[in-house]
């Protein structure tokens, strides 16, 4: 399976994000001493733990055909309701995370069932999504609430050893479990080839026979419950929640998503391709840091550029499909009677 | 065959949409192993009688059995449960996924709680290998042809078991070969005690694999027949719903007068297509038409007509062939080139591709001569008024002003409105492709008239009606069409409806 997954043209796109990725880190090792580090690779796990949550969900969402704009709210959502439960409710963290995470999924299940029943366009109506959870933030605090709650405190500071003294956040490691767990669902499960045959074709799916229904609401609820989670393990990280928190995460999570060869117009794209467009995002950002004289705004400025040069190649790949199209038009006859 | 029970029968199908009656008391009956071809022009009920089958419409009245009992499939989904499924000419598969998960989608073998591909692979290239496929199912389905990925549909089908299998259309994108790689199929298909329905527009295609054929005409059944009883030239005068010793012979001699006068005064040669062809369109074909002539294309619906005039006025990038306007070499790749070339064109389509119904009579009729002198040469409202009047006068267009919105026009008028759009660039070619369909008698006459004004006032006209006794009244000259080819030239004493009908039968 391995040899196919690296050969298929399908995979072209990804194989271009891993080179970009080499060659990011590699010229950061060669441009900046103590760049090149074991640490600073996992780093980046730990840095963007949360966007890459956001980014599964998203990912199985926009190969289904559809797009979800919620997700920056409602991580910011589900951190004030964390913040407000652990603090000034007193709640256990042990009923705060399920109630989030039931919380955050029933919204995007809400999301869902308003696309999938009145057959309303994803984008406006993940849109007004985003505008709600926005609004919600406030309704819980107009202000900043912090979290002194031990267990969260704990998350937000342990370390947990991977190779030598080099470490991982709780946080980052919950994200690589969401990114595994997703990459099972996505390629051995029933759901998850659904939504890879709705992003192809939806038509044909319902003809197929398949729950396209059932399947495309459950896409915004896995979204919905990603954004939950994300929102959690943000609050681990920041150990506040705030109202303007996550503010345009849905846009750098769809960055990341393109740039990790998940095309918009549904079908095709994986995981992997979408945790390496993540790393690329976050390295971006630390070389940045790096450099130290331009400030951070340049971050959108390469993302920007890169998702311009992204949506060209991914063209460039299809017309070069569409030439071997021909091509085995021309083999499979003669190939077909070999087989006789 | 044995005349045992049919493993399906429609009886006495009755469909009424609003102000059509699609099927009035059709009956079909279809038999385990074989093929059954349905036959009929436009709007003959083909379509509507596998909707009601397939579950997407429901039948008024008369019943559905299926081996004896009666079922009434409410979707696609439904009658595919019950063993019906359709093959449609746009495959209903997922480009996107692999040919095996496209033929196991939503059955995919799983083993310890995951989907298997190993065994989907292996199972996928079993069932291909029983249609005599060998191919690498684990790429794309969009990586192969139309013809391969028709028989992944079928594959697909096959597994989740059929009584019986639709084919609608299944080789109008296949070129020789594929067509016959297919119908290889559909005989093993049928030895293997399948009951096919058949639905295409080539005739000899429905002799080369049909045993059984049932004629349709305007919503009504005209009978079934096994295919070696009955000659094509019959299933022809069927199929239009006239027998061959009801047409007159008599010729018109005013066009016929036409024709000679034409040809004596070494007419001026307007358009000369030479070997144009489009590959799974139409096959290479030349064209010539001259000055003052209305040259008619006859053929019977999804023969190629159409086909022929998108390649000429650059619809359709051709991919072979040259086109001379007036002698010189005209690279026609787009309709405004063609435009610019000097041509007009009026699409089949009124609808969809003609007229623009929330604009004015005035501003669907100024359209194309704006185009053409492009946005910076705007035309002033004073001078569009002037043309529009002129045109609704010399068309009798019935509007109350050139004002008024071309939605509130009738058919026919709509239909002067977009010849008078074509007439304002004053093109020395005009395409008409079915400029008389869905107008009523009067109307008809008015456009027909008006094209042979057209053409005595030089312009070179290329005429396409489904109603041969049309083309014959309007044409000097007419090309025969068949099978998504030309087939012949038909002109002098040779224009009328039955020679036309002799061609197509006779042909190959």
């Amino acid at each position: 399976m391995s040899r196919k997954l690296f050969a298929s043209s399908r995979n072209l796109p990804i194989l271009v994000t891993l080179g970009l990725f080499i060659v990011m880190f590699g010229l950061g090792s060669i441009a900046f001493p103590g760049f090149f580090s074991i640490q600073n690779f996992l780093n980046l796990f730990i840095d963007n733990s949360y966007l890459l949550i956001l980014a599964v969900g998203m990912t199985f969402v926009i190969i289904s055909g559809g797009i979800d704009l919620s997700v920056g709210s409602m991580l910011a959502l589900s951190g004030m309701v964390s913040a407000s439960l652990l603090e000034k409710a007193h709640m256990s963290p042990l009923f705060v995370i399920p109630i989030v995470l039931l919380m955050g999924t029933a919204l995007g299940l809400f999301m869902g069932y308003l696309i999938q029943a009145f057959d309303l366009p994803p984008f406006i109506i993940t849109l007004a999504g985003l505008y709600l959870a926005r609004g919600l933030c406030y309704v819980v605090s107009l202000f900043t609430i912090s979290v002194k709650n031990n267990f969260f405190q704990a998350a937000a500071h342990a370390q947990v050893n991977i190779i030598g003294t080099n470490f991982l956040s709780p946080g980052a490691l919950i994200a690589i479990g969401v990114v595994l767990i997703g990459f099972f669902v996505s390629r051995y499960t029933k759901f998850g080839r659904t939504v890879y045959a709705i992003g192809g074709s939806e038509q044909s799916a319902l003809l197929m026979g398949l729950p396209v229904a059932r399947t495309k609401i459950a896409t915004y609820a896995l979204s919905g419950f990603c954004s939950a989670l994300g929102g959690i393990v943000f609050t681990f990280y920041t150990l506040s929640g705030y109202g303007l928190n996550g503010k345009g995460m849905e846009l750098d999570t769809i960055a990341a998503v393109v740039i990790g060869g998940t095309l918009l117009t549904g079908g095709v794209g994986n995981l992997f391709g979408t945790l390496l467009g993540v790393l690329v995002y976050g390295i971006i950002q630390v070389l940045i840091v790096f450099q130290g004289t331009l400030n951070s705004w340049w971050t959108r400025i390469v993302i920007g550029f890169l998702v311009f040069v992204f949506c060209v190649l991914q063209r460039l790949f299809e017309a070069r499909k569409g030439a071997t199209l021909g091509r085995n038009t021309a083999r499979e006859p003669a190939k077909a009677a070999a087989g006789r | 065959m044995p005349e045992e029970m049919p493993v399906l029968s429609m009886k006495r199908i009755t469909k009424v949409f609003p102000g059509v009656k699609a099927l009035s008391a059709v009956d079909f009956r279809l038999f385990k192993g074989e093929v059954h071809a349905i036959m009929g022009q436009n709007g003959a009920g083909k379509s509507t009688l596998i909707k009601v089958l397939t579950g997407v419409h429901e039948q008024d009245s008369g019943e559905i059995l299926l081996e004896g009992k009666p079922i009434r499939p409410d979707s696609p989904l439904a009658a595919q449960k019950l063993g019906i499924s359709t093959v449609y000419q746009e495959i209903n598969l997922c480009p996107n996924l692999s040919v095996a998960e496209n033929i196991f989608a939503g059955r995919q073998p799983t083993r310890f709680g995951g989907i298997d591909w190993k065994e989907m692979t292996r199972r996928s290239e079993e069932l291909l290998k029983r249609l005599n496929l060998v191919i690498d199912v684990t790429q794309i389905l969009s990586s192969y042809s139309i013809a391969i990925q028709q028989l992944v549909a079928i594959a697909r089908v096959l597994d989740i078991s059929s009584k019986i299998l639709i084919l609608d259309e299944p080789t109008s994108s296949l070129d020789e070969t594929e067509v016959e790689q297919l119908f290889k199929v559909i005989r093993f298909l049928r030895d293997e005690g399948l009951a096919i329905i058949f639905i295409t527009h080539f005739l000899d295609q429905t002799y080369q694999i049909s045993d059984r054929i049932t004629v349709l005409k305007n919503g009504e059944f005209v009978g079934e027949f096994r295919t070696e009883m009955l000659p094509k030239l019959d299933l022809i005068a069927k199929m239009l719903g006239k027998e061959l010793s009801e047409f007159s012979y008599a010729a018109d001699n005013d066009q016929r007068k036409r024709a000679f006068a034409i040809a004596g005064k070494d007419a001026k040669n307007v358009l000369n297509v030479k070997d144009l062809g489009l590959r799974g369109s139409i096959a290479p074909f030349d064209l010539n038409l001259n000055e003052g002539e209305v040259l008619g294309l006859a053929g019977l619906l999804g023969s190629g007509r159409t086909e022929m005039a998108r390649l000429i006025f650059g619809i359709d990038g051709a991919n072979q062939g040259e086109i001379q306007v007036k002698g010189k070499k005209a690279a026609i790749n787009s309709p405004r080139s063609a435009m610019m070339a000097g041509m007009g064109f009026c699409s089949e389509d009124r609808k969809s591709e003609g007229v623009f119904a929330d604009l004015t009579v005035r501003e669907n009729i100024i359209l194309a001569l704006q185009a053409r002198n492009g946005v910076f040469k705007y035309i002033t409202t004073r001078k569009q008024l002037e043309i529009a009047d002129e045109m609704i006068k010399s068309l009798a267009i019935m509007t109350p002003s050139a004002n008024n919105r071309a939605s509130q026009l009738s058919g026919g008028n709509q239909q002067k409105v977009m010849l008078a759009r074509w007439l304002a660039t004053s093109p020395i070619i005009l395409i008409l492709d079915e400029p008389t369909r869905g107008i009523d008698v009067g109307a008809k006459l008015e456009i027909m008239e008006l094209i042979l004004n057209l053409s005595r006032q030089g312009m070179g006209v290329m005429f396409i009606s489904s109603e041969f006794e049309e083309v014959v009244r309007c044409s000097s000259r007419i090309a025969v069409l068949k099978d998504k080819a030309k087939i012949a030239e038909l002109n002098g004493e040779d224009m009328n409806e039955s020679s036309i009908m002799r061609t197509i039968a006779g042909g190959n």
